[in-house]
C-alpha cells in the first residue's frame, strides 16, 4: 500500500491547495491526513484520488464561471457577443453529460476496489489478533478473548499486527473511530460488526466515538497505544498480575450510564461479548438466536469466521431487501 | 391542591434555565401585544376573513413565507448558541443536554419547518401564476396543508417552553430515542410535530402534481412549461413517494414509545437499524425535494437576468426527472459504516456518484445560459452567481463522501457537517432567497431595497465561507459532530473560533435582510408595470400585486417563455391584439374548516405527547366532524361578476 | 383524508363542473398511490420482523384460519357489492345504488367486527403489541388496514345520506367513484395481507 514518498508529498500539496482555510497547514493535528497504518493509508490515498478527480471538474468550472460572469456583464460598452436565442448545442451537451460520466467511472473503479480491500485483513502474512469492542453509556469496553484481559477507555495493541475488531454495543448506537489507523464502524446492539486496523509503528493514537449516544457522548473517547509485540505481551502479563478480574457484577456496574476512568481487568467473564451480542440479537429464527457466536479463542479461526459471516449476513441481507418490497407494493 | 398544581407546573413547564425564562417572557409579551393590537384596531374579523380562512394560493404562500422566516430566525439562534458553546475549548455556556436539545431542534427546524415551508411558499406564490391558472387544483386542501404545517410547527416549538425539547438528534435514531434513553415528552413533540406537518406536505405534493398536470393555460404543453414548474413537479413526485415512508416510520417509533411495541427497540426482537433504513428512505429524497425547486428558481433567474433563453431546456428537464428517480436509490450512503456487505455498499456508493451527473449538467447549462448573454447583477442574480461556486464545491465534497471506503473517515465528522451545510445553504437557502427576491414584487407590488440587500448578501456569503470551510479541516482533525465540548489538547480551538465568527457574520446578514424588508415596505421601489425585471414567463404579464383571481383573461400560450415572445412581438410590431373578452370568474369560497380541523390535529398531537389519551380522542372526533361537515358542504364556490373584474383591473391600471 | 377533496358547487355550468370533478378523481388516484407506499412500508417492516418472536408465541400457534378466511370472503363480497352500486349509479338508479352501498357497509362492518374479535382473542392468548417485534408488526399492519376500512365505512355513511338528499349529480357521482376505488384498493391490500401475514404465517 505504501506509495512512493514523492507521490505522497505531491498528494499532500494537492490537499493543502484545496483546503485554503487550513490555517495551520497539514500539521499532525490532521489525524485523517496522517495515516499510521495500512487501512488509513488506503483511505488516505482514496481521499487524494477523489480530491484530484474532483479538482479536475471544480477548477475549470470555477474559472469558466468567473470568466463568463465578467465577460458578459451588462454594461453599455461591453463588446462581447450577445445571442439571446442561442440555447442549444448537442456537442456541448454531450461533453458535459460525458465528462462527469468518465470521472465517476474512474472514481467508481477505485471505490469498488478498496471497498473489497478493506473488508479483508490488511496484512495476510501475520495472523490478526482479535479484540472485542463494546460501546456502553458512555464508555468503551475492550475485551481481549485471546489474552483474557479487559480494559475500559484504553486500548493497547501490538504494532505491525493486524487487529480484528468485533464491535457491538449495549447502549444506543455508537461508532468506533481511530482516525490515524483507519475509518470507523458502527457499534450496534444485537450485532457484531467487523473492522480491521493496524498500526505500523508503535505510538499513541486518539480514539473517538463518532455517533451521538446521549448526554456523556462528548467524553466517550479513548487512547490507543501501539507497542512492539514483546512489550504488548509484557503489558498483558502486567495486567494479569496487578489488575482485578472483572466479575458479572462489575460489568453490570460498568453498564450503568455514566463516565468512568480508564480501567484494566486481569480477566473477564467467559463469553461476555457473545452474550451481549446475543442478548439483543434479532436473528431470523429461534435456533439462530440460540446458536452462540463462537468465541475466537476456543474454536478454530476458520469456523469462527463463517459463523460470524452468516450472522452478519442474516441481519444485513434483509436491510436492502426491505426496500425492494417497499417499492414494489 | 395548590401543591399538586405546583408539582404539575414544574414538570409541565421547562424550568431552571435563564434562556428559557427569557423565551417564556418574550413569548408571553408577544402574545399580549398581538392580542392588544388586534383588539385595539378591531382586526380580529379581518384576520379571520382575510387570512385564517383564506384559500387563495398567494395568501397561503405569504403565510408560509412569514412562518418560514420566523423559523429561520429560531433555527439561526439555535445555530449561534451552538457556535458560542464551541467557540473555545471547555466553554461552560450550555450543558450537555441543553446543547443536545439545541442541535436537535436546529436540524429539525431548518429542514422541516424552515426549508419546507419556504419551498411551499414559493410553490404557492409562483406555480399557478406561472401556469396561467386561477388557483391550485384543490384550494381547500391547500389551506388544510398550510394549517397542518403551521400547527405541527407550533407543536414542535412548544417543546421549548413546555415539557422539554427533543434531544436525540434531528432524525431521532433509536434506541437513543426510545423510552429507555429519552423518557419524557420531548421525543413525542418531535414525532407529532413532524407527523402533523408531514401529512400537510404530502397533500401539497398531490395538489401540485395535479395542478401542474391539469391546470396549465391552454397551449402550454409540458414541453414548454417554465422550468420552475418542472422542478416543482419533480419535487412533488418525490414528496408523494417519500412522505408516506416518513409517516409510517415515525408512527412506528411512536408505537414503540407509547404502546410498548418492539419495532426499533433493543430487546423484544426489535431492529433499530431498520429505522435507519426507513428514515433515510424518506430522508435522502427529502434533501432533493428541497433542493430541486431551488434549481428551478436558478433556471428562471439566470435566463431573466442574462436576457437569454435557458440553455439546454430538454437536458434540464431530463436532469430534474432523473434526479427525482435516482434520489430513491441512494439512502444507504448515510450509513456506509454499518458494516453491510461490500456489494450493498458499492451499489449505494455508485448510485450516489451517479446522481452527481445530472446535477453537474445543470450547472453547465446555467453557465452557458449566461454565456453570450447580458448579465445584470440584481439581487436574485447575485444569489444565483454565489450559488454556483458554493454548490460546485459542496457537490464535489459530496462525491468525495460517496467514495465509501473514504467515507469511513469522514462519516459523522465535521467534514460531513461542512458538506451538507454547503449544499443546503449554498443550494437551498441561496436558491430560495434568490426566488424570494425575484418574485417579491409580484406578491407585494414593490422591490426589496438593493443596497441593504447587498449588505445582507455579502455578510451571508463571507460568513458562510468563514463558518464552514474551517469545518472541513476540523473533520480531518477528528472532530465529531454533536460534541458539546472539547479540550485544548486536540488543536481544534483556532478553527472553531473562526467558524463561530463566520456564523455571526451570517447572523448579521440575516439582520440586514429583516431591516431590508422593514425598510422596503415603506421605501421600496414600487412596481407599476407588473414586469419589473423584464422577465420571460406568464406571471409577469399580470399586474403586481396579482389580483386575487390572477388572470382577468386566461392567456393562450404560444411557446416557451410566452411573455417574452409577446414582448418581442410587440417590439417587432408583429403582435396582434386579440379582443379581450371578460367572463365571470369561477372562484372557491373561503373556509374556516382547514384551520379548525388543524387545531384538532394539534390536540391529537398534544394529547399523545403527554399521554393524555382523552385529549387525543377529542382531537380525533373533532377531525372526523370537520371532515363530515366538509363532505356535506355543496356550496363551496362562487362567480366573480364581470363588472367586479373590470373595476379591479382598472384600479390596477389595466383597462378592458 | 378523503373527504377533504370534496369541493363542489351547486350552480349550473355543467361542463366546467364535470372537468372539475375529473380533476378530483385524478387527485384521488394519486392519494391511493401514496397509500400504496404507506402499506408497502408496513409490509416491508413486517417482512423484516416476521421471524422475531423473542420467545413469545408465533403466528402459527395462534392464528385461526377459518375465521380469517370468512372475513376474506366477506370483504371480497363487499368489494363486489360496491361494484354493483357503481353499476346502479351508471344506470341512474339511486335507490338500488343506496341499497347496494348499504349492503357493502354492512359487510364492511362485519369485517371490522370480526377483526376486533380476532384481536381480543389474540390478546387473551397473550399476544399483544408489546409481546414481540412480530406481534408489533402484525397488529400495526392488520390494524392499519382495519382502520382504513373503518374510515371507509364512515365515509360511506356520509355518502349514503348525501345520495338520499341530492340524488346522482356529478359531485355525488365523483364521490362514489372515489369511494369504490378506495374500497377495491383495500380489498387488494387485504389479499396481499392475507397471503403474506396469514398464509405464510401458518406455513
Amino acid at each position: 500500500m505504501s506509495g512512493g514518498k514523492m507521490l505522497r508529498q505531491f498528494h499532500f500539496w494537492v490537499l493543502a491547495a484545496l483546503a485554503t482555510v487550513l490555517l495551520s497547514g497539514c500539521g499532525s493535528d490532521y489525524l485523517v491526513l496522517n495515516p499510521k497504518g495500512p487501512v488509513a493509508e488506503t483511505q488516505y490515498n482514496l481521499i487524494v484520488i477523489s480530491v484530484i478527480l474532483c479538482a479536475v471538474i471544480i477548477v475549470p468550472v470555477l474559472a469558466i464561471t468567473a470568466f463568463i460572469v465578467y465577460r458578459y456583464r451588462d454594461t453599455p460598452k461591453n463588446k462581447a457577443p450577445y445571442k439571446p436565442d442561442w440555447a442549444h448545442s448537442t456537442t456541448l451537451e454531450v461533453i458535459w453529460w460525458g465528462i462527469p460520466v468518465i470521472i465517476i467511472a474512474i472514481l467508481g473503479y477505485f471505490t469498488v476496489r478498496d471497498t473489497y480491500v478493506l473488508k479483508e485483513s490488511p496484512n495476510q502474512e501475520v495472523k490478526p489478533i482479535t479484540i472485542q469492542v463494546t460501546a456502553l453509556d458512555w464508555k468503551w469496553m475492550f475485551t481481549y478473548p485471546e489474552q483474557n484481559v479487559a480494559t475500559v477507555n484504553y486500548l493497547e495493541i501490538p504494532a505491525g499486527v493486524p487487529v480484528r475488531f468485533q464491535v457491538s454495543a449495549e447502549a444506543p448506537m455508537n461508532s468506533f473511530w481511530v482516525p490515524e489507523l483507519g475509518g470507523q464502524i458502527y457499534a450496534m446492539s444485537g450485532m457484531a460488526t467487523e473492522l480491521y486496523l493496524q498500526a505500523d509503528e508503535p505510538g499513541e493514537f486518539q480514539g473517538f466515538s463518532a455517533n451521538f449516544s446521549g448526554e456523556g457522548f462528548a467524553h466517550m473517547q479513548f487512547k490507543v497505544v501501539a507497542k512492539p509485540q514483546n512489550e504488548f505481551d509484557q503489558w498483558v502479563q502486567q495486567v494479569k498480575g496487578t489488575a482485578p478480574a472483572m466479575t458479572k457484577q462489575d460489568y453490570e456496574e460498568l453498564k450503568k450510564p455514566g463516565l468512568t476512568e480508564n480501567k484494566m481487568y486481569s480477566a473477564f467473564p467467559e463469553g461476555l461479548f457473545e452474550e451481549i451480542v446475543q442478548k439483543y440479537s434479532h436473528g431470523h429464527d429461534m435456533h439462530h438466536v440460540m446458536d452462540p457466536v463462537a468465541p475466537a479463542a476456543q474454536t478454530g479461526e476458520k469456523k469462527e469466521e463463517t459463523s460470524h459471516e452468516t450472522h452478519q449476513m442474516s441481519d444485513m441481507s434483509n436491510m436492502p431487501g426491505m426496500d425492494h418490497s417497499g417499492m414494489k407494493h | 391542591m395548590w401543591e399538586n398544581i405546583k408539582e404539575f407546573a414544574s414538570t409541565f413547564f421547562v424550568t431552571g434555565d435563564p434562556l428559557i425564562y427569557g423565551a417564556d417572557v418574550s413569548i408571553a409579551l408577544t402574545m399580549v401585544a398581538i392580542v392588544f393590537v388586534l383588539t385595539k384596531y378591531k382586526k380580529w374579523g379581518w384576520l379571520w376573513r382575510e387570512w385564517l380562512t383564506t384559500v387563495d394560493h398567494k395568501r397561503i404562500g405569504i403565510m408560509y413565507l412569514i412562518a418560514s422566516l420566523l423559523m429561520l430566525f429560531r433555527g439561526g439562534v439555535d445555530a449561534l448558541l451552538m457556535r458560542v458553546q464551541l467557540a473555545f475549548p471547555n466553554v461552560e455556556f450550555l450543558h450537555s443536554d441543553h446543547y443536545n436539545a439545541i442541535f436537535t431542534t436546529h436540524g429539525t427546524i431548518m429542514i422541516l419547518f424552515m426549508a419546507m415551508p419556504m419551498m411551499f411558499g414559493l410553490f404557492n406564490m409562483v406555480v399557478p401564476l406561472q401556469l396561467g391558472a386561477r388557483d391550485v387544483a384543490y384550494p381547500f386542501l391547500n389551506a388544510v396543508s398550510f394549517w397542518l404545517f403551521m400547527l405541527g410547527a407550533m407543536l414542535f416549538n412548544l417543546s421549548f417552553v413546555i415539557g422539554g425539547s427533543p434531544d436525540a438528534g434531528w432524525l431521532s435514531y433509536p434506541p437513543l430515542s426510545q423510552n429507555d434513553f429519552s423518557p419524557g415528552p420531548g421525543q413525542n413533540f418531535w414525532i407529532w410535530g413532524i407527523q402533523i406537518s408531514g401529512i400537510g406536505s404530502l397533500a401539497t405534493g398531490i395538489n401540485f402534481i395535479v395542478t401542474i398536470l391539469k391546470m396549465r393555460a391552454p397551449g402550454m404543453k409540458l414541453s414548454n412549461m417554465p422550468l420552475f414548474s418542472w422542478s416543482v413537479l419533480s419535487s412533488s413526485i418525490m414528496i408523494i413517494f417519500a412522505f408516506p415512508i416518513l409517516t409510517v416510520t415515525i408512527a412506528l417509533l411512536f408505537l414503540d414509545r407509547f404502546a410498548g411495541a418492539h419495532f426499533f427497540t433493543m430487546g423484544g426482537g426489535g431492529n433499530p437499524m431498520m429505522y435507519l433504513n426507513l428514515i433515510w428512505m424518506w430522508g435522502h429524497p427529502e434533501v432533493y425535494i428541497v433542493v430541486v425547486p431551488a434549481f428551478g428558481i436558478f433556471s428562471e433567474v439566470v435566463a431573466t437576468f442574462s436576457k437569454k433563453t435557458i440553455f439546454g431546456y430538454k437536458s434540464m428537464v431530463w436532469a430534474l426527472m432523473s434526479i427525482a428517480v435516482a434520489s430513491f436509490f441512494t439512502w444507504a450512503h448515510h450509513f456506509f459504516t454499518m458494516g453491510t456487505s461490500a456489494s450493498v455498499i458499492i451499489f449505494f456508493a455508485i448510485s450516489t456518484m451517479v446522481i452527481a451527473i445530472p446535477t453537474g449538467v445543470k450547472i453547465f447549462n446555467w453557465l452557458f445560459t449566461m454565456f453570450r448573454g447580458r448579465i445584470s447583477f440584481k439581487q436574485p442574480m447575485l444569489w444565483t452567481i454565489a450559488f454556483i461556486p458554493c454548490f460546485v464545491v459542496g457537490g464535489a465534497t459530496g462525491v468525495m463522501l460517496a467514495v465509501a471506503p473514504a467515507d469511513y473517515q469522514y462519516h459523522n465528522s465535521y467534514f460531513l457537517i461542512a458538506h451538507f451545510h454547503q449544499v443546503l445553504i449554498g443550494g437551498v437557502v441561496f436558491g430560495y432567497l434568490a426566488g424570494i427576491y425575484y418574485w417579491w414584487p409580484k406578491l407585494f407590488g414593490f422591490k426589496l431595497d438593493e443596497k441593504l440587500g447587498r449588505w445582507g448578501f455579502w455578510f451571508w456569503n463571507i460568513g458562510f465561507y468563514v463558518c464552514f470551510m474551517p469545518q472541513y479541516a476540523l473533520g480531518f482533525m477528528g472532530m465529531t459532530r454533536r460534541y458539546y465540548t472539547y479540550g485544548w489538547d486536540r488543536g481544534w480551538a483556532d478553527l472553531n473560533l473562526i467558524s463561530t465568527v463566520g456564523a455571526f457574520l451570517m447572523g448579521i446578514g440575516f439582520i440586514f435582510q429583516v431591516w431590508q424588508i422593514a425598510y422596503s415596505i415603506k421605501h421600496g421601489e414600487r412596481d407599476t408595470t407588473g414586469d419589473p425585471w423584464n422577465a420571460r414567463t406568464l406571471e409577469w404579464s399580470i399586474p403586481s400585486p396579482a389580483p386575487f383571481y390572477n388572470f382577468a383573461v386566461v392567456p393562450t400560450v404560444k411557446g416557451a417563455d410566452d411573455w417574452w415572445l409577446t414582448k418581442q412581438a410587440k417590439e417587432n410590431g408583429t403582435y396582434k391584439e386579440e379582443p379581450a373578452h371578460l367572463e365571470p370568474i369561477h372562484m372557491p369560497k373561503n373556509s374556516g374548516i382547514p384551520f379548525i380541523m388543524s387545531l384538532f390535529f394539534f390536540l391529537i398531537g398534544f394529547g399523545f405527547t403527554f399521554h393524555w389519551v382523552w385529549m387525543a380522542v377529542i382531537g380525533f372526533i373533532g377531525v372526523a366532524l370537520c371532515m363530515w361537515a366538509r363532505s356535506f358542504q355543496y356550496d363551496t364556490d362562487y362567480y366573480v361578476p364581470v363588472e367586479e373584474v373590470r373595476s379591479t383591473e382598472a384600479s390596477l391600471g389595466r383597462v378592458y | 383524508m378523503a373527504t377533504q377533496h370534496d369541493h363542489a358547487h351547486g350552480h349550473d355550468h355543467e361542463h366546467g363542473h364535470e372537468e372539475h370533478e375529473q380533476l378530483k378523481v385524478l387527485g384521488f388516484w394519486i392519494f391511493v398511490v401514496t397509500d400504496c407506499i404507506l402499506f408497502g412500508s408496513l409490509f416491508a417492516t413486517f417482512a423484516v420482523l416476521m421471524h422475531n418472536f423473542a420467545g413469545g408465541p408465533t403466528g402459527k400457534e395462534l392464528f385461526e384460519l377459518p375465521g380469517i378466511i370468512a372475513s376474506t370472503f366477506i370483504l371480497l363480497t363487499s368489494s363486489f357489492t360496491s361494484g354493483l352500486a357503481v353499476l346502479a349509479m351508471n344506470k341512474g338508479k339511486v335507490k338500488e345504488m343506496i341499497s347496494w352501498l348499504a349492503v357493502t357497509a354492512v359487510l364492511g362492518l362485519a369485517f371490522v367486527v370480526l377483526e376486533i374479535n380476532e384481536f381480543t382473542h389474540l390478546m387473551h392468548e397473550g399476544a399483544t403489541m408489546a409481546t414481540s417485534a412480530f406481534w408489533s408488526a402484525f397488529f400495526t399492519l392488520v390494524g392499519t388496514h382495519g382502520l382504513h376500512v373503518s374510515v371507509g365505512l364512515f365515509w360511506m355513511v356520509a355518502l349514503m345520506i348525501q345520495l338520499k338528499r341530492r340524488g346522482i349529480t356529478p359531485v355525488t357521482r365523483r364521490k362514489v367513484t372515489n369511494l369504490s376505488l378506495y374500497w377495491h384498493f383495500l380489498d387488494v391490500v387485504w389479499i396481499f395481507l392475507f397471503t403474506v401475514v396469514y398464509l405464510m404465517g401458518v406455513m
